[in-house]
């Protein structure tokens, strides 16, 4: 009669040591944005820890909504930007606090890892550590559109019909700079803030006219640019660069009022199931020469300390002509987002988008 | 014999019924319960009938509703005028393998994704695209034509997509009328415009209304022929939802759009059977 029994047991044994073995050797499902995964470091990674990488490539309202529609389900790493991480996480719950103890900190640049942690701490817990950060400002075709300075140029005469932005939440904040506002010191005051917004409002409907068309994907604002229909726009530093690599006569310019500062952090799941492997990749990609890759790769510098040195020199040339150490110094860092200012900020753009 | 015949037709439902409960009805009930919800603080929720106040009280989404019916039955009735002089010819009178291959021309293009369709309009007309190089090449046109995003760019795009579902149905039911009915017409001294209102086109009722209903419902539905094409003017009302949902993390007002639409096209739907004398069940059977 015991037998069985021991066969029983030693089956379950057999079976929990085969599931065991495995957790050294995870899946690890990455929410991430185009470049920040590319594919010579994902081969590098699997083959260094065993993990597998499955990446999916997205943006910051649709990793949320992604992870909202599953209450954190379905990835194990997402890669949101840090100003909207304490918003969500406040009312949806979908991230879960990381064990800092597990990541090795001496990879971070110091203030770096401080300023994100302090915008992605909900009661007590941090739930972010930096990775990629850059800045949306202005891309010019400078033969064309010499004369714009700021956000504000874009409505000028002379860039009629030539211009495009987004029509999303950067350009409502960068419009409001370059009208003398500050929106980010009116982010908890419900009613300066609409009215701040009220003032956007009009001058994008004033402006509209201007626009060749809003654009949505940040391959199809290259193709507008480079066909030369669009010479002057709303954009991120990256694309600039890349657009200088075929055209000199293109590249990112931080506007008057300031570029408008991101920074792309890590982020857990609530649901997440494979943390060790998310631990294991985050450690990697911020070691110095693996960072420099994912830079080659997205265009943009890392959090991690002592990756210039391993970055691309014409990268570096870019990037210092676009930012002079006054416009570094004026970049603005995006604070983080509070709960129900999306809505405010929605009306805004619904209007714009149907005013004629 | 009974008993069998019973249990044969309850294993026959069973994945229909399935299909129906889980993918359509307990998602619209969940969905109808989110569009009561009214979000009042930080994760505090209420039952209210505010999301649905909301389209009632700001005129543009209503407006972007109506704008949205009124041009998808514009491009429901263009379709209908382009795609009926094709099938009459598929049907009547292109005979064996033209026929096959004329049909077969309408099929391919929607062997590729919408996406690569869209694509392939804005490279036709997009500023520095090949009609408008083509019109300066001749000397039609002195500098660039910018032919994409305005609410034409729209309609070429919706009528394009939606072309194949015209033809289907009046292909069909063109194909059930005996030609000796139109040769007793002609025999009987009728001209082709008596002949066409007197006989083709009341044969042919049941394919142009399930024909319309279609393109009706996927013109509404669209969502990216009319971002892509439309540009800054494009607002759509399945833009609208997916705004809601995805960027403004507002569930709640998406889900009552939903439902709005939902209602709304049922009903625009029902008024324009109403108004034909048409019946579903005449048009479906």
């Amino acid at each position: 009669m015991r037998h069985p029994r021991t066969i029983c047991l030693s089956s379950i044994t057999i079976s929990v040591a085969m599931i065991a073995a495995p957790v050294s050797a995870e899946t690890l499902r990455l929410l991430t944005w185009g470049g920040y995964a590319p594919e010579d470091v994902v081969a590098k990674f699997e083959a260094e820890t065993g993990h597998t990488v499955e990446v999916t490539k997205s943006n910051n309202e649709e990793m949320i909504a992604k992870l909202r529609a599953t209450a954190g389900g379905g990835f194990d790493l997402a890669q949101p930007s840090q100003d909207r991480i304490a918003g969500p996480q406040e009312e949806f719950g979908i991230y879960k606090p990381i064990d800092l103890s597990k990541i090795d900190a001496t990879l971070f640049i110091p203030s770096m890892l401080a300023a994100t942690q302090e915008n992605t701490t909900v009661g007590g817990e941090v739930y972010g550590v930096p990775h990629v950060w850059g800045t949306s400002g202005l891309v010019l075709d400078t033969s064309m559109a010499g004369m714009v300075q700021d956000y504000a140029d874009l409505c000028g005469e002379d860039v009629a019909g030539k211009v495009s932005y987004r029509l999303k939440r950067p350009t409502l904040i960068g419009f409001a700079f370059s009208m003398g506002l500050d929106p980010f010191t009116a982010y908890g005051d419900e009613a300066a803030y609409t009215e701040i917004m009220e003032q956007v409002e009009a001058k994008l409907i004033d402006c509209k006219p201007n626009v060749k068309t809003y654009w949505g994907g940040g391959d199809e604002l290259m193709g507008l640019v480079r066909s030369g229909e669009v010479v002057a726009s709303m954009a991120w530093d990256t694309g600039g660069w890349k657009l200088n690599a075929d055209n000199p006569n293109i590249t990112f310019v931080a506007p008057a009022s300031g570029a408008l500062g991101w920074v792309d952090t890590f982020v857990l799941p609530a649901k997440g199931r494979a943390d060790d492997a998310a631990y294991d990749w985050i450690n990697f990609v911020m070691r110095p020469e693996i960072a420099a890759m994912i830079t080659a790769a997205a265009g943009n510098f890392t959090a991690s300390q002592g990756a210039d040195e391993f970055a691309d020199d014409a990268l570096k040339a870019r990037y210092q002509a676009s930012f002079p150490p006054e416009a570094i110094d004026n970049i603005k860092w995006y604070p983080p987002v509070p709960a129900g200012l999306e809505a405010i900020e929605g009306g805004v753009l619904d209007r714009v988008k149907a005013a004629n | 014999m009974r008993a069998e015949a019973k249990l044969g037709l309850i294993l026959l439902l069973t994945p229909l019924l399935l299909w129906l409960s889980l993918l359509i009805l307990i998602p619209h009930v969940d969905m109808f319960l989110v569009s009561l919800r009214e979000r009042v603080g930080v994760n505090e929720y209420r039952i209210s009938l505010a999301n649905y106040l909301t389209f009632i009280n700001e005129p543009l989404y209503l407006r972007t509703f109506v704008r949205t019916a009124v041009m998808s039955t514009i491009a429901t009735i263009i379709t209908l005028l382009i795609a009926f002089p094709v099938s009459y010819y598929i049907a009547k009178i292109a005979r064996g393998r033209v026929q096959s291959a004329l049909f077969l021309l309408c099929l391919v293009p929607f062997w590729v994704s919408e996406l690569v369709r869209t694509f392939g309009w804005m490279i036709l007309l997009r500023e520095t695209g090949l009609i408008s190089n083509l019109l300066q090449y001749t000397g039609l046109a002195d500098g660039p034509v910018e032919m994409l995003y305005n609410d034409a760019a729209i309609m070429v795009g919706l009528v394009y997509t939606s072309m194949l579902f015209m033809v289907v149905p009046l292909v069909t039911t063109l194909e059930s009328l005996p030609d000796e009915v139109v040769e007793a017409g002609y025999d009987l001294g009728g001209s082709w415009f008596s002949i066409l209102r007197e006989i083709i086109i009341p044969h042919a009722a049941p394919g142009i209304v399930s024909g319309s209903i279609v393109v009706f419902m996927l013109s509404l539905g669209n969502y990216l022929t009319p971002t892509m094409l439309g540009g800054k003017d494009s607002l759509w009302f399945t833009e609208l939802i997916y705004s809601q949902f995805i960027v403004r993390f507002n569930w709640e007002l998406g889900a009552a759009f939903g439902f709005l639409l939902l209602g709304l096209s049922s009903a625009i739907v029902w008024g324009m059977l109403k108004l034909t004398g048409q019946t579903l069940e005449k048009t479906m059977g």
